[in-house]
């Protein structure tokens, strides 16, 4: 059973690694700043989650476990706020998205 | 009262989390610091249904595991995008009225949209909100206004 929850976390710990390497790869090609930020959101959601996931089962239950489930609490409140912050300051200063098309819903 | 006394519970469960000692100088001066955090919030009118929306609990059991799905299913969707030779974005902009009665709710939107990636919210009022969209597929499932319903059925009655 730990032989076989020690592999389950290292394919967690490794696959969010590889979603880390997406996202920073993502970075690089995107156009602009608006679409690289949708880059960066692979790596705190999936990225950091499955590194989290990893972690939580190399601790087992106990305070450890429970620190990192108020580590990725603070992920899930505090990094949409910082990109909201990020993106909303790039249009307030006129930073024209390349958008191809635009939608609307009454 | 009761949001006071639930403010001073989760503040006093996250310093026996942080501190991981269980003696009784410590337990009972993380009791005294819980209290005296909740009664100042308390007076500076900090602990509201806004400020410390507990009410939402029950609901959030409903709301979180769907939100989790759709952001695995889009992060997956743009890591695709992203490892694609030709990177094939089309980015869109939406602009849509939100349905939800109270700010608490447009802040609970505005997240989840953040927070699934493939879609940011640039702009976020009462009237209207600005988003970006990563694809034209991803612009047309916010279009359709499944998040913001869910978001107005989680947020529940002001």
């Amino acid at each position: 059973m730990t032989a076989f929850l020690d592999a389950l976390s290292w394919v967690f710990l490794a696959s969010g690694g590889l979603f880390c390497v997406i996202g920073a790869v993502g970075l690089l090609r995107m156009p602009d700043i608006y679409t690289r930020v949708h880059a960066a959101s692979v790596l705190d959601t999936l990225g950091a989650g499955l590194i989290l996931l990893g972690l939580l089962l190399q601790a087992g239950l106990g305070l450890v476990a429970a620190k990192l489930l108020v580590i990725g609490l603070l992920i899930f409140f505090a990094s949409p706020t910082a990109t909201h912050a990020l993106a909303k300051a790039a249009w307030t200063h006129g930073l024209e998205p390349m958008a191809t098309s635009r939608r609307s819903r009454p | 009262m009761f949001y006071a006394a639930s403010a001073g519970l989760a503040l006093y469960a996250f310093w026996l989390l942080l501190s991981g000692h269980f003696e009784a100088f410590l337990l009972s001066a993380g009791a005294a610091s819980a209290l005296a955090v909740a009664w100042l919030s308390h007076r500076m009118d900090l602990i509201d249904r806004e400020g410390h929306p507990v009410h939402l609990g029950p609901r959030a059991l409903l709301y979180w595991p769907w939100l989790l799905a759709e952001i695995v299913r889009s992060a997956w969707d743009v890591s695709r995008i992203i490892v694609h030779p030709r990177l094939p974005i089309s980015p869109t902009l939406v602009r849509f009225r939100p349905s939800q009665r109270t700010d608490l709710g447009r802040v609970i939107l505005a997240n989840s949209i953040t927070l699934t990636p493939g879609t940011i919210t640039i702009e976020a009022s009462a009237e209207e909100f600005l988003v970006h969209a990563l694809t034209e597929a991803g612009a047309d499932a916010l279009a359709t206004g499944d998040m913001d319903r869910r978001v107005t059925g989680f947020e529940g009655s002001p």
